[in-house]
């Protein structure tokens, strides 16, 4: 393997570990408030189609030219994105919270509304306009060789990639280190607890499920703001990857983190088949995440301890 | 199509919330009357979708009145429509009895749809490789194929369940996807860089018409009895396939309500640590219900094989698996009142393409409205809120407090 290969191999785990990252985190978010988002696969369908339909749709002819500028039309198309996360999981929070309704019916109501809804709205034969641009270039040329090398596996990754890493540590130390961690962590483990210490429980699970909604729908923006244009169903399983990601990284987003790499490292075999001389059929590659997932949860489900009270409604006396 | 602007995907405004505090349990006095009850709430829930559907109709600029009149008349128009719709019911039955059941004993089988399509190839296996097989022998073998092949998909997610605690929603969806891709690879044809699929009908590059990802045809003597050729093509004739799901909703009844075992099942699915307090081997029971949901909904896909598609093809649709959770739920998981709720999203997946054609309304709207009536039949208070209804929902079985747990 030479140079050009391992960079192949890199940015494409890099490019399918984001959307998984951002699932995982906003698992995370979620279940340390005490509430089971089984819906992360359904809020990131809804972000990746109001993502590429905000995109399509400032890029038509009539809008203000100063929203057809690609950094403020993809800033509007990630905003939105995140904002019909956060409307899914408000759905989910009111279903769950205030309806009562069982964590993980509920979360599949939002993934079978999340299906139908976008492929009712979906219009066939539009394309994809303009997609994240590289932040930073890379500043070396190929004659530097080993600086170049370095160089192309640092840069030339788009704006949410960098913003991923960030919210990774962010939300650490979020957890770790802040009052609302403290809260956060506080009413997924005993609510009844956090209560009585004056933590208003549902409006903290409402808002953290908001958040959580807003990381999935930026989670579903990534798969279409990179390139491809929308498909029906096409988040593929990666809401429930991310799910098992989580629990992969025992409810901690560095850890989760470093799940989602092996998992994205899965996906790129996938697309970087032709690099390694092995004759396996493509539909093999293509089970290698879901493989996995299911290898995660029978190996790391019985040792990792979720947050106490995640799954339960919670009744203020 | 007229569409909307950015806030396109905005879910349905939730009905404002004037839930009245409700008082518990009020028992209506004769057993009709709570059976007369128990049909307010679904029935006022698929009402209330079909509201909410036609004002998305609406929001796309189409009649909503001659899109359910579409409906209507290409579920139950004519006696090809009717067949159609007791031919779409049929598997949404069988795999709608595989979630219900397995819901009973608090497992959510949400992969009824890798069971089923495991179950589809592995009847078709059994259907085009024995020949000289009576017919009532060569059926009745494909089809119990079908259902051990179910059963063993579900094998594993049983078994991680029991012995890790990994839960069964996530586990079944990863082999959903993983049944998926076997099956594409086991019925791929035979291309000039690859060979084919140890299933696939076509082993010689480019010599099949159609779509080359299928297993042969299977023979004559594994077809279903017919039971009614309204007079059309050849897939809208009626085979028994429905009275075997009636057959089967009525055993699954017997096992749950009438045994030793359906009661141990139940009281698994209701409190996991009181059955074991009780002597109930609780692992055993989850693999045992796993299995015997997988079989059912294996048994949905070999019907579907061996009276309508007559071999397995990757394109297929073969999405009653995913589908019949909403019909089991609507049901509220009871095997008999599976029936009329697969009837109903029968009908609704019947009459899609009709509404399709007289009205150009997208079929996914279907999708939309099924998904409304899982939401307000999960929700039920929404609904008795809304409506003035007193009273609560029964005993619970609860699915997510059991993440993570052994």
């Amino acid at each position: 393997m030479d140079f050009s290969t391992i960079i192949a191999i890199f940015n494409a785990t890099i490019r399918s570990t984001v959307p998984i990252t951002l699932g995982s985190l906003s698992g995370i978010v979620s279940e340390r408030s005490g509430i089971v988002n089984i819906g992360i696969e359904g809020m990131m369908l809804v972000g990746a189609f109001t993502s590429f339909t905000a995109n399509v749709f400032l890029s038509a002819d009539g809008v203000a030219p100063v929203l057809q500028e690609q950094p403020i039309r993809l800033g509007l198309a990630i905003l939105c994105a995140a904002l019909m996360g956060a409307v899914m999981a408000l759905l989910h929070a009111v279903l769950s919270i205030r309806y009562k309704v069982d964590q993980i019916i509920s979360g599949t109501v939002i993934n079978i509304m999340a299906a139908g809804i976008t492929g009712y709205l979906y219009v066939g034969n539009q394309n994809n306009k303009g997609v994240l641009p590289a932040m930073i270039r890379n500043p070396f040329v190929p004659e530097q060789g080993f600086l170049y090398f370095i160089g192309e596996l640092l840069f030339d990754k788009g704006f949410i990639t960098y913003f991923t890493l960030v919210l990774v540590l962010a939300l650490g130390l979020a957890l770790y280190r802040t009052t609302w961690g403290l809260r956060t962590r506080a009413i997924g483990e005993n609510p009844r607890a956090a209560d009585t210490l004056g933590v208003n429980v549902y409006r903290l699970q409402y808002t953290n499920l908001a958040l959580s909604g807003m990381l999935a729908g930026i989670g579903g923006a990534v798969l279409v703001l990179e390139g491809v244009s929308f498909e029906r169903d096409m988040t593929a399983g990666r809401g429930f990857i991310a799910l098992a990601v989580m629990i992969f990284g025992m409810w901690r987003p560095s850890r989760a983190f470093l799940g989602a790499l092996l998992f994205g490292f899965a996906s790129a075999l996938q697309s970087q088949l032709q690099f390694f001389d092995i004759n396996i059929p493509h539909q093999f590659v293509s089970m290698l995440p879901y493989v996995l997932t299911l290898v995660v949860l029978a190996g790391f489900m019985g040792r990792a301890r979720p947050p106490a009270h995640v799954g339960q409604a919670y009744e203020v006396e | 199509m007229a569409q909307p602007n950015t806030g396109a995907a905005t879910p349905p405004a939730l009905p404002p919330t004037q839930t009245i505090r409700i008082p518990p349990e009020q028992k209506p006095k004769t057993p009709l009357g709570r059976s007369l009850r128990g049909l307010l709430v679904p029935l006022l829930a698929v009402f209330t979708a079909v509201l909410i559907g036609s004002v998305l109709i609406l929001l796309a600029g189409r009649d909503p009145l001659r899109a359910y009149q579409g409906l209507l008349s290409g579920a139950f128009g004519t006696d090809v429509a009717i067949t159609r719709t007791l031919l779409k019911m049929t598997p949404l039955a069988l795999s709608g009895l595989a979630i219900a059941f397995a819901f009973k004993g608090g497992l959510f089988n949400i992969g009824a749809q890798g069971q089923l399509v495991v179950g589809s190839i592995s009847a078709a296996w059994v259907g085009f490789t024995f020949t000289n097989l009576p017919p009532l022998v060569h059926v009745s073998l494909a089809m119990l194929a079908g259902m051990v092949g179910g059963a063993a998909w579900a094998f594993l997610p049983g078994l991680l369940k029991a012995r890790t605690g990994a839960h069964e929603v996530i586990t079944t969806i990863m082999l959903n996807y993983i049944a998926a891709l076997l099956l594409e690879w086991a019925v791929s044809p035979a291309s000039t860089t690859s060979p084919a699929g140890p299933l696939a009908f076509c082993l010689t590059p480019g010599a099949c018409s159609g779509n080359p990802n299928r297993t042969a045809p299977i023979l004559e003597s594994a077809y279903l009895p017919i039971l009614y050729r309204p007079g059309g093509t050849a897939t809208d004739t009626l085979h028994i396939g429905i009275l075997i799901a009636i057959v089967a909703a009525i055993l699954v009844w017997i096992l749950l309500y009438k045994t030793t075992f359906g009661f141990e099942l139940r009281m698994v699915g209701i409190n996991p640590s009181a059955a074991r307090y009780a002597g109930i081997k609780v692992s055993r029971m989850t693999i045992v219900t796993m299995m015997l949901a997988g079989s059912l909904a294996g048994l949905a896909g070999a019907i579907q094989i061996l009276g309508v598609t007559r071999s397995f093809q990757t394109n297929q649709n073969l999405s009653a698996g995913f589908d019949s959770i909403a019909v089991s739920l609507l049901a509220s998981n009871n095997p008999i009142a599976v029936l009329p709720s697969a009837f109903l999203f029968g009908a609704l997946d019947a009459g899609t393409s009709e509404m399709q054609f007289t009205s150009q309304v997208p079929g996914e709207l279907i999708q939309v409205v099924q998904a409304l009536i899982l939401m307000f039949v999960a929700a039920d208070q929404i609904i008795r809120g809304l409506y003035r209804i007193r009273g609560g929902s029964g005993d619970k079985v609860s699915l997510s407090s059991s993440w993570g747990q052994r």
